[in-house]
Order: C-alpha cells, then structure tokens, then sequence
C-alpha cells in the first residue's frame, strides 16, 4: 500500500451562495486611522504590513481621522460628493435607458463611485489613465461632458467613436483617458509603457493603469509589474477589487496570496490596500502614489477593497451566483453616504442640500440625455455614417479598402 | 553607397532613423548591450544611450504592450521579437491593441509602431525558430505587413515602417541576412558584397509600402513570391529555362494588386511561391486575387508551391523547404497545362 492518498484539486468556493446569509467574517477591517502613513521613499520592504491591512480614513461615526486624513477642503469634499452623485445618477439613467432600448448595453459602478472619482483629484492635466470600463468616475470628475458619454453609448451621430466601440468604452485623449479595449488586462502594460515613455523624454507626467481582480490572472498583468519594477516607470498600478469578476468570485484569481495587493511586493513595488469605499482614504493613498510616481521613485501598485453592488453588466444576474442582500452587508458601506454623513459631521452639508443636490444633478443629467437623444440613439435618430465603417482604420486608406468602400456604396 | 548585407542594412535603417528623429526608440530581448542575437542593434545603445536602445525583460506581451504606450505617448518605437515563432504571447497585443487604436479611437490614440522579427527557415532552426506567421497578420485589419528580400528593400522598407502612423510587421527572412539564396542549401551563399542589391545608400531613403517589384521580367508565367522565395523563383527561372516573370511583393499588406494584374494579364499563367504552410497561407489569398481579376486571360490553373501543413522540422528542413527543384515542377506544370 502507498504510503500517498490519492490526490484532488482544490476549487476554491465563496462563503455562501445564493439563499445563504452574506458572509464577509473573512474581510479583516481594521479601525480607520490605525494604519501609518510612512513618507513616499519609503522602501517597500518596510511597508510589506499595508499590502495585508485597509487604509481607511473615515470611522463609523463620519469622522476623518488618522495620518491619511486632513488633506481635502470642505469645497473639495463637496466637489468630490458632486462627482460621485452625478455618476450614481448617470448610471441610474443609462441603466434605464439601456432597459429602454436606446442602447445594447451598459454597465454601472454602483458602490464602487469613490474609487474613480477620488484618484482622478489626485492626478494633474496631462496625466494619463489607462482604464477598464468600470471607470467612467475619471471623466466625471474631470468635467468630461456627459452629452459626450451619452453619445457614445448611443451610438448616435455624435458619437466620438463614429459608432465603432462598444456602449461605455469611451475615450479622451484631452482629459487623459485610453481607448477602452474589451480584452482584458491589455491597458495595464500599455500604461507602463506610456509611463515609460513620459520617463524617457523627461517628462513630468505620470500613468495609471486599472484592472479589476480577475483580470489579475492575465498575464499582461504580470508584464506590467515586471516592466514597471524593471525600469521603475512612474505609474500607478490600481487593482480594483470588488470581489466579483461576473459570476467568479474573487478567490479564484487570487489563488494563495492572500491579498491582491500582495503580488506587488515579489517584484518590490510598494502595495498598498485601502478602503475603496472611502473617498478621503481613496484621494489620501492616491496622492501618496503619484507624489512617489512625480518624485522619479518609481510605481506604486495599490488595491481597492470595494463591492460591486450592481449586476456586472446589464447582461448579468447577480441574483443567480450570490446572496441577494450581500450588498447591504458589505462591511465598507456606500461611498456616496459615507461621505455625505463626513460632510454633515463637519457642518458643511445638510440632509436637505443632499436631497436638494440629488434633484438638482439629476435634473442636469436628464437635460443631458435629452440632449444626446436629440443626436440619436442605437435604433433611432441619427447614425454615423456606414462610411465610417470604412475610415480610420489605418491613416490613409489603402487601395483595398476604398474597393470595399465603393462596393458598398460609399 | 556601401555594401551592406541585410543585418547591417536593418541596423542602418535604424541608425538613420534614430538620427534624425529623438521619438524613435528600439528596445527588445538582447538588443541592448549585447545588440541582438542577429546583431542588428550592434551598436546602438552605444550611440544613443540606454534609454533610446535598451534590454527587454523575456515577456513578448510585455515588449508589444509597453511599446503600445510609448505609442499612445508620442514615441514610435521599433521594437525587436527575437524570432517571430516567438510573438505568439504578444499575438493579442499586437492583433486586439496595436491594430485597432486607431479606429476604435477614432483616431484619438494612433500605433506607430514597428516589430521586426526574424522570421523563415533554412538555418537548421527546427519548428520553434523558422516560423512564417505573415498570414495571420495579413488577417487583421490595421497592421501593415512587410517582407523584404534583399538589403537595399529592407533599409527603405523599414525606414518607411518606421515613419508610418499605423503598426506595422517588419518580418526579415533570416535566410537572406547575410546574403542572396537560390534555395540550394549545399552550396555557399553568395554574400551581398556582389549582388547590386546590396548596394545600399548610408544615409537616409524610403521605399513605398504596397509597392511591389518586378525582379525578372518574362512573358511566359507569373511567379508571386517574397523573401527568401523570390530567390528561389529566380533560381528556378534560370533552371528551368522558363521565361517566368518574377514578382517580389515586398509588402503583402497592403498589396499592390495592379502589378500582379498587369503580369497574370500579360502570362495567362501564374504560380505562388511561400515558405509558410499550405492550408490558409497568404498564398490562398493571393489565388483567389488572381483566380478574381485574371479569371478570363488565365490559360492555366493557379498553383502554389508552399511549405507542407507539418510544423518546421529540424533533420529534414531542406526536404520542407520550398527549393527551386519544387517551383521549377511547378513552372513546368503550368506551362504544360
């Protein structure tokens, strides 16, 4: 007899399923403010703690504390709750729409509002993000217009895409937002080499780049952190973790490393996980990173601790792979009321002006609508033109392509 | 003018390139300090500084994708893949991100970038390092396609790559590196000291990309071929004492069409020479071009003479590669059909 059983796989499950009770005694929270802020040149062997800890800023009660807090103004805060609002709104409009048959698809960021709409702040004009499509915030929050989101996720006359992209993969060079691809993790070593590139010319702009945790198990993911320690490429590497990726829950991509933020320090990047949830946390360790990334100390990869309240897209069910009320016991709570309730405690905001700014901003994202949908939507109104199929595929159009165009009556 | 063979002919371009423009930046496995495993970066880092010709990390995703945001930054890197058997791993970087930047950012991000790649057998490279993946380049829609076949293309081909606004795929036969073939394996290469095409201007020049060149003039039959095989065409020409007419294609995407036309229209006969395998190989494309503007004045069927649909082998490479005894079949096939 062998002294070895047989051996089995392991295939790891979450705690509950749909019709269990949510589950989230795994997600060790500890006190906001109790996590150090070290100084920016830190070396990342003396931080390994803050790749296993959360980085949080605001407690139970709305206040700000800790070496992470006392960095926004009131007016910056409100600003920063404006942001947040007017996403929330947006996709509550879009979800609809989308349900409407304006467009095919959509996708929301409920719960997940401050993380996009706080690190935006902390970056500078010329920057640029390399985003997933989870992070619409960055437009928000740089003023992108929203009639320019609109049209492009209706596809409609005006859209900047000419009809050629998929609803929510916007793109803006001027407000320093990629081209969105649907294949994933493929953004996370382009924003390296942009980083690299702004290093090269010495420049002083810095990059980010976005992924979600399951897209960490690409290997594009690995390339990234392998150019980005190589070359100490002023970049931001954000893993936004919001414990879904669909239906697979986000143990499966982590594997053994316990943490996402983890897998930074085999390649000696300071990782750093903090409260996605919390807008002041968010701004706090985002500003840390690109002050590193500005000083020429090179990347900084960081992981934000969230929950993905919404469906994946609006071609998913949630209800079908996890617990209907999961969402509401997600021990971070909601941004938008984290930090309205930080506002009230400091006397600079009121339940009234809140229900007063909720009218108020979705009235402007209505007027928005109804200004795109005077562009046209998917299947009415105005399209671009099947001339567009045509163009921008290379800069000058070659021989067989005019071909195909005339064949096809363009 | 100097003599060049096409290693050093591809490291002037670079040269060039480097000079004249600050943006152009060459980076890849080995190309560094070391100047490459074929040594077509000899030099450069010493000339310009490690931060404008600098060492990879062994991650091909990783080379194409950092090269993307360069890109996207403003810089036009030219980027080496040590064998193209090796761009696998970055195929979906290279066919989903560089091709596409453009049009799906209406023209918000461009790619200029270049991946050169050694590519092509009969250097005993067994099946991991004689690959000819052009076809599944020529697939994709957004990247330019280039094979040059002698040192004098390949210096204005790539220079021109190199100032293109869109991606493009620079595959450099590494048969024809240090001279001309005429597909005879056991005999010496005839170095491209004495061969006019390697005469090559030291300073800077372009050769058009979809332009294609007639090498041989004839009236009897088409030969389609690039690379390395325009020089087994040819061999196979004079062998067989056929008055073939032997067009190199030098950019297979985009192709230049009309030349093909003009000839086939002329021969009424055609044969596709590549070293890639059969089954769905740019040459399926290049017949039913042919089989589509020529149909009438053809006067016998279209062949091709390829590689076999078996992975590269080692011990019987010369038996896969398509030599001038294969074509000069060919050839005589058509012109008794």
């Amino acid at each position: 007899m062998d002294e070895f059983s047989r051996l089995s796989l392991h295939v790891p499950e979450p705690a509950v399923r749909p019709g269990g009770q949510p589950d989230f005694s795994n997600v060790k929270i500890p006190k906001a403010g109790s996590v150090p802020r070290p100084e920016v040149d830190v070396a990342p062997e003396e931080i390994r703690d803050l790749a296993f800890s959360i980085i949080r800023v605001l407690n139970r009660d709305g206040e700000a504390v800790g070496p992470w807090a006392g960095l926004l103004s009131d007016e910056e805060l409100l600003t920063g709750l404006r942001h947040m609002m007017t996403l929330r709104a947006f996709d509550a409009r879009m979800l609809m729409a989308q349900r409407q048959g304006k467009t095919s698809f959509y996708m929301q960021h409920l719960g997940e509002e401050a993380v996009s709409c706080a690190f935006r702040r902390a970056l500078r004009k010329g920057d640029m993000n390399f985003p997933t499509y989870r992070q619409a915030g960055l437009l928000i929050a740089d003023d992108y217009p929203m009639v320019e989101m609109m049209n492009q996720i209706f596809s409609n006359e005006s859209d900047p895409c000419h009809g050629r992209q998929l609803p929510v993969m916007y793109t803006s060079k001027e407000h320093g937002f990629f081209t969105i691809s649907g294949n994933l993790a493929t953004q996370y070593v382009q924003a390296v080499g942009w980083a690299m590139a702004s290093a090269i010319k010495n420049d002083t702009r810095i990059a980010a780049g976005w992924i979600g945790d399951g897209s960490t198990a690409e290997s594009d993911f690995h390339s990234a952190l392998v150019f980005a320690s190589t070359y100490r490429a002023p970049v931001i590497l954000n893993i936004v973790n919001n414990q879904w990726a669909i239906s697979t829950f986000q143990g499966i991509a982590r594997g053994g490393s316990g943490t996402f933020a983890a897998r930074g320090l085999g390649f000696g990047i300071p990782a750093l996980r903090v409260d996605g949830n919390d807008y002041l946390a968010v701004y706090a360790v985002a500003r840390w990173a690109a002050e590193r990334a500005r000083r020429n100390l090179g990347p900084t990869l960081i992981e934000y601790v969230t929950y993905r309240v919404g469906a994946h897209s609006t071609s998913d069910d949630p209800s079908a792979y996890r617990p209907k009320t999961e969402s509401e016991a997600w021990p971070l709570g909601d941004p938008v009321l984290r930090l309205k309730k930080h506002l009230i405690v400091r006397g600079a905001w009121s339940e009234e002006r809140h229900a007063q700014a909720e009218a108020e901003i979705m009235d402007e994202v209505i007027q928005a609508q109804k200004q795109a949908e005077s562009h046209g939507t998917l299947h009415a109104g105005g399209k671009p033109s099947v001339r567009d199929i045509f163009e921008g595929v290379y800069a000058e159009m070659p021989p067989h392509i005019r071909r195909q165009r005339q064949k096809a009556g363009y | 003018m100097a003599r060049m063979t096409m290693i050093e002919a591809v490291r002037s371009a670079m040269d060039v390139s480097m000079a004249r423009d600050e943006n152009v930046v060459v980076f890849g496995e080995d190309v560094g300090y070391f100047g490459g495993v074929f040594r077509c970066t000899q030099g450069l880092q010493a000339k310009y500084g490690k931060t404008r010709c600098f060492d990879a990390p062994i991650s091909e995703s990783g080379i194409v994708g950092t090269a993307i945001g360069m890109a996207a930054y403003g810089l036009k890197p030219c980027v080496e893949i040590q064998f193209a058997d090796y761009m696998y791993p970055a195929y979906d970087q290279i066919t989903q991100e560089a091709a596409r930047i453009r049009y799906r950012s209406n023209g918000d991000f461009t790619c200029p970038i270049v991946l050169r790649m050694p590519t092509g057998g009969g250097i005993f490279g067994g099946q991991t390092h004689s690959q000819s993946p052009e076809a599944l380049f020529t697939h994709v829609c957004g990247l330019k396609v280039i094979v040059p076949s002698n040192p004098y293309d390949a210096k204005g081909l790539l220079i021109s790559a190199i100032e293109d606004p869109d991606p493009v795929m620079f595959l450099e036969p590494k048969r024809l590196y240090n001279g001309p073939f005429d597909g005879h394996h056991e005999r010496a290469v005839t170095p491209w000291s004495k061969h006019e095409l390697g005469d090559v201007p030291e300073g800077h020049y372009t050769i058009p990309i979809g332009k294609a060149e007639i090498r041989r003039k004839g009236s009897a039959v088409t030969v389609v071929a690039y690379g390395t095989m325009v020089h087994v065409a040819l061999a196979a020409a004079e062998e067989t004492g056929i008055d073939a007419e032997v067009i190199d294609l030098r950019s297979l995407l985009p192709l230049d069409l009309d030349t093909i036309v003009q000839s086939v229209t002329k021969t009424g006969r055609c044969v596709v020479v590549h070293e890639a395998t059969l089954t769905s190989g740019f040459g399926a494309e290049l017949v039913s071009l042919v089989q589509e503007h020529c149909f009438y004045h053809l006067e016998a069927p279209v062949i091709r003479v390829t590689g076999w649909d078996t992975p590269y082998p080692h011990a019987q490479e010369w038996d896969y590669f398509p030599g001038p005894a294969r074509v000069g079949r060919a050839l005589t096939e058509v012109m008794e059909a």
